[in-house]
C-alpha cells in the first residue's frame, strides 16, 4: 500500500468521524424536530458519504470499491428521501418549525 | 397518494433493486452471509414499500393475497419434499447427501431447494402480515 494513499484515506476516515460526531451533537442539542432531522442528515450524507470514500481508498481497486460504491449510491439515494420523508409526515401532522422569535 | 412524487418517483427506482437483492441473497447464500430467511424478508419488502407508497388496494391487484397463501403452503411443502426425497433415496430425513451421485452434489442441490423453499414461505408470509396489518382506504 503505497504512503500518501493511505494518509489521504485516513484524513478521510477522522473527517467523516468529526462530522457524524457534529451530527449527533446536533441531534442532541438542536431544540426542535426539524432541526434536529437536519442534523441528523449530516451523519447519513457528508459522515458516511467521508467514511465510504476514505475505505474506498484503502481498500485499493478491486470487486470491495464496487461493492462500497454501490452502497455509497445506495444510501446517497435512501437517506435524503427518508428524512424527506420525516419532514412531511411531520408537517402533515401539523407540527410547525420553531422559529427565531418564538418565546419558549 | 398523488402528491407524494419524491417517494414515488425514488420507490419505482428502488424496488427492482431491492428485489435484485434479495435474489442475490438467496442464491448466493451457500458462498456468503444470507439464505432464505433473509432473502425473503428482503423481497417482501419490495412489496410493502409498493403497498405503502401506492396503497394496499393497488398492492392486491399486483399480488394476489389468496396466490400468496398458497404460495407459503407451497414453500412448507418444498421443505418437507426434499426430506421425504432423501428418505425415499436411501438416507435419513433431510439428508442431502443421497440426493445425487455425489455427496457434495446432492447436499448443494439439496440446500439449494430448501432455501428456496424457506425464502417463498418467509415473502409470501411478511406480504399476508402486511395485509392483515394495514388498514384499506
Amino acid at each position: 500500500m503505497n504512503d500518501p494513499v493511505y494518509l489521504i484515506a485516513c484524513c478521510l476516515l477522522i473527517l467523516g468521524a468529526v462530522f457524524v460526531l457534529i451530527g449527533l451533537l446536533g441531534v442532541f442539542r438542536m431544540p426542535d424536530f426539524f432541526t434536529r432531522l437536519h442534523a441528523a442528515s449530516i451523519i447519513d450524507s457528508m459522515g458516511t458519504l467521508l467514511i465510504m470514500l476514505g475505505l474506498m481508498l484503502m481498500s485499493g481497486i478491486n470487486l470491495i470499491t464496487v461493492k462500497l460504491f454501490l452502497i455509497l449510491l445506495f444510501i446517497l439515494i435512501t437517506t435524503p428521501t427518508a428524512a424527506h420523508a420525516l419532514a412531511k409526515s411531520a408537517l402533515h401532522g401539523k407540527l410547525k418549525p420553531k422559529l427565531g422569535d418564538d418565546k419558549s | 397518494m398523488e402528491h407524494h412524487q419524491v417517494l414515488r418517483i425514488v420507490s419505482r427506482f428502488l424496488i427492482p433493486l431491492i428485489m435484485l437483492f434479495a435474489l442475490y441473497v438467496q442464491f448466493h447464500g451457500d458462498y456468503g452471509p444470507g439464505g432464505g430467511f433473509q432473502a425473503g424478508v428482503i423481497f417482501a419488502v419490495g412489496f410493502i414499500l409498493y403497498g405503502l407508497i401506492y396503497g394496499v388496494e393497488r398492492l392486491r391487484q399486483v399480488v394476489n393475497p389468496s396466490l400468496m397463501r398458497s404460495l407459503s403452503a407451497l414453500g412448507v411443502l418444498m421443505y418437507a419434499g426434499v426430506g421425504v426425497a432423501s428418505m425415499l433415496s436411501g438416507g435419513e430425513f433431510l439428508n442431502y447427501s443421497v440426493l445425487a451421485e455425489d455427496p457434495v452434489a446432492g447436499q448443494h442441490i439439496g440446500i439449494l431447494i430448501i432455501e428456496f423453499g424457506v425464502g417463498l414461505t418467509v415473502a409470501s408470509t411478511m406480504t399476508i402480515l402486511f395485509y392483515a396489518f394495514a388498514k384499506p382506504y
